[in-house]
């Protein structure tokens, strides 16, 4: 409980959270550490380090690209988690694995969070990995302290979000929309509802992502959910602004 | 045996292999699509209703050709064909997407999606939604639309949008990611039409159900033709539909091997194939919603495959296939593009049948496995699909000089057309 423990005494401060997301070695190991010191001085409070992967179904292009890139020059696990480890020394906000279950699943789920842990991360999100799937690797999770994030989304019935609740820990992802990452979303009155009936189902705060991009979206946001995701929007901004870019960004979000 | 009696709690798994493993915004999907599925495999009349449709539009029950010259050629057992490659479109694949154009009616949508290798898939889709009157979005694979035109042709004529998928090799694994991605969005109207035995549960069980239709068949027409049960049926698998369906009529004959044949590509130890279990590159791992053996690296990454057979260059396996052949219920073999090139050049001219390059993998295997085998002994070959589709390949094979300076003088005739 690391993590939800960690969201709330920041909510004491500030009103709204915000995780931000890195595609490992896309562009580069060191591109990524220089868009992670911009986060870290635009106070960012949490960061999804992506481990790439050959078939990121739940993606949309942009990172689908990144992935495939990341790969192409060569990027291995052994070189994510050595850089989880020092990105964790080096910051303040903390940091989450996100992936797919294939490499989880390749070299074997305790070593996975034996590896996690060492390296200072303390909860992963694995978009293709259903709680059905996954009931022993999230105990085994949790009795190491890292916290497996449960995902929320616009087409769970209740009876879903109750059984998706039920085992919730850390912090509950809600998806703001159908679709994959990286296509804009409105924060309107349908996804303020959403977020209202995910409350109804856990106790633990509540992160949105899926297209959320802007000053207003966070707006939006505010007193409806704990922690704002942004990931496609600020990976844009690089590759089209490069670092002074993503300052402005982060900056204008206020 | 019946590989679908699942154990308390192991619904959708065979052995370890299977499962669903699929973003959670799909939950509802995969929960509504099961639910009805089990409706419509319960209900007599769906299935008498899908063999009637299948009898009248596709010339269902395809039948069983011995084949006496090519048996004689090879000196061993006695070979028959049983012919999917007769059903309307060319391949077995009509089977499933009639079965699942049903399903989708019942569901109520008006819009399907599938993905394409070959583009047999998709020509089959196309035809069944053009039937229905649905919607039709087909992906594939970049290069396999520049290696099957003529199937992207049919396709756009019968009324579906093609989109050539440019990420990652740009070939089925790619175009199955994203049709999962429509999916994931449109959902509510969509039914994700899945080719092949392979994808989350219950498509693996659903697609079999469909295709057990050649085994069904053919476990009749060969006991009438011949008098008794085949020794050996060879089948060719991609991600192993209609092997897994003409196999389904045999599964409790315990004298009937069946061998699954995979593409060999530029042979083992090339890194150029796509053979699963035949070749022992391949192992187990989860990708595109299930578990099963898949040709990856290390880390978890899938890697590139090759093969001849546009239809067979995949990297994962029917995940029923990784069981059965853990239970030595199937053997696989795998035939090299060099070996499929000989054996679709003695087909066509021992026995005037055209196979296609996917179909001829298990040709290929069959022949080199005949002549050792008695005279009183009978192969069985699923010949899934035609190889007409395949004309511009097969030339590009053989060398065919004619045909090249017939595409030459055609392509001169556009350029004038243009000018």
């Amino acid at each position: 409980m690391e993590l939800a423990n960690y969201i709330r005494e920041r909510r004491r401060d500030k009103d709204l959270l915000i995780m931000a997301h890195v595609v490992c070695g896309y562009p580069s190991f060191g591109a990524n550490m220089q868009a992670l010191e911009i986060m870290q001085q635009a106070g960012v409070d949490l960061v999804e380090l992506q481990f790439p992967f050959s078939e990121p179904s739940a993606d949309g292009p942009i990172f689908v690209r990144a992935n495939e890139e990341s790969l192409k020059s060569g990027t291995t696990i052994d070189q994510c988690f050595d850089f989880m480890r020092a990105v964790t020394s080096r910051f303040s906000f903390k940091v989450l694995m996100m992936g797919y279950y294939n490499t989880v699943f390749k070299m074997g789920e305790k070593d996975f969070l034996q590896r996690l842990s060492a390296a200072g991360g303390i909860a992963f999100i694995l978009p293709d990995l259903p709680i059905e799937e996954s009931k022993i690797f999230r105990q085994e999770a949790l009795s190491c302290g890292i916290d497996p994030i449960i995902l929320m989304t616009p087409t769970s019935s209740d009876k879903r979000l109750a059984e998706l609740g039920a085992v919730s820990s850390g912090m509950v992802y809600v998806v703001a929309r159908k679709g994959v990452t990286g296509t804009k979303s409105n924060i309107d009155a349908e996804v303020l509802a959403l977020l209202e009936r995910c409350r109804r189902h856990t106790n633990v705060p509540l992160g949105v992502g899926f297209g959320i991009s802007n000053r207003n979206d966070l707006q939006a946001l505010r007193g409806a959910a704990d922690v704002a995701i942004i990931g496609t929007a600020a990976l844009k901004i690089w590759q089209t602004a490069g670092p002074d870019g993503l300052k402005i960004f982060f900056h204008t979000l206020g | 045996m019946d590989i679908f009696d699942f154990s308390s709690g192991r619904e959708g798994y065979y052995g370890q292999y299977g499962g669903v493993f699929l973003p959670e915004v799909l939950h509802s999907t995969i929960e509504e699509l099961l639910f009805c599925f089990r409706e419509c495999k319960e209900d007599p009349d769906f299935w008498s209703e899908y063999v009637r449709l299948l009898q009248n539009y596709s010339g269902r029950p395809t039948p069983v050709t011995h084949l006496p010259n090519l048996s004689c050629r090879l000196g061993g057992a006695q070979i028959y064909v049983k012919r999917d490659d007769l059903n309307h479109t060319g391949s077995h694949k009509i089977n499933n997407v009639m079965g699942q154009g049903l399903l989708c009616k019942r569901l109520g949508k008006k819009k399907v999606i599938a993905e394409t290798g070959a583009g047999q898939h998709g020509y089959a889709t196309a035809t069944m939604a053009a039937r229905f009157g649905f919607d039709c979005k087909i992906y594939m694979g970049a290069v396999d639309v520049a290696r099957q035109r003529p199937n992207v042709f049919w396709m756009e004529n019968l009324g579906a949008e093609v989109i050539a998928v440019q990420d990652g090799q740009k070939t089925l694994k790619d175009a199955i990611n994203e049709c999962m991605r429509d999916w994931v969005l449109n959902m509510t109207d969509t039914h994700y039409v899945l080719g092949t035995a392979c994808g989350p549960h219950p498509f693996p069980e659903m697609v079999s159900w469909f295709q057990s239709i050649i085994g069904v068949e053919a476990r009749e027409q060969i006991l009438a033709l011949a008098g008794k049960l085949p020794d050996r049926i060879y089948a060719c698998v991609g991600g192993g539909s209609n092997a897994i369906g003409i196999f389904q009529g045999f599964l409790n004959d315990d004298n009937v091997e069946l061998v699954g044949c995979e593409a060999g590509g530029l042979g083992a130890g090339s890194n150029m194939h796509a053979a699963r279990l035949a070749y022992n590159d391949a192992s187990v791992g989860v990708a595109q919603g299930y578990k099963t053996y898949f040709l990856q690296n290390q880390q978890g990454n899938m890697v590139e495959t090759h093969s001849i057979a546009a239809g067979l260059d995949y990297i994962g396996i029917n995940p029923i296939f990784s069981y059965l052949w853990e239970q030595e219920k199937v053997r696989f073999e795998a035939a090299t593009d060099l070996e499929v090139k000989e054996a679709l050049r003695l087909t066509m001219r021992t026995e005037g049948l055209i196979p296609a390059l996917e179909t001829t993998h298990a040709f290929a295997t069959a022949i080199k496995e005949a002549p050792t085998m008695g005279a009183d002994q009978i192969i069985l070959i699923n010949q899934s699909g035609r190889g007409d589709k395949d004309i511009f390949m097969i030339a590009d094979a053989l060398n065919d000089q004619q045909w090249k300076s017939f595409i030459k003088s055609k392509a001169d005739q556009y350029r004038l057309e243009e000018n």
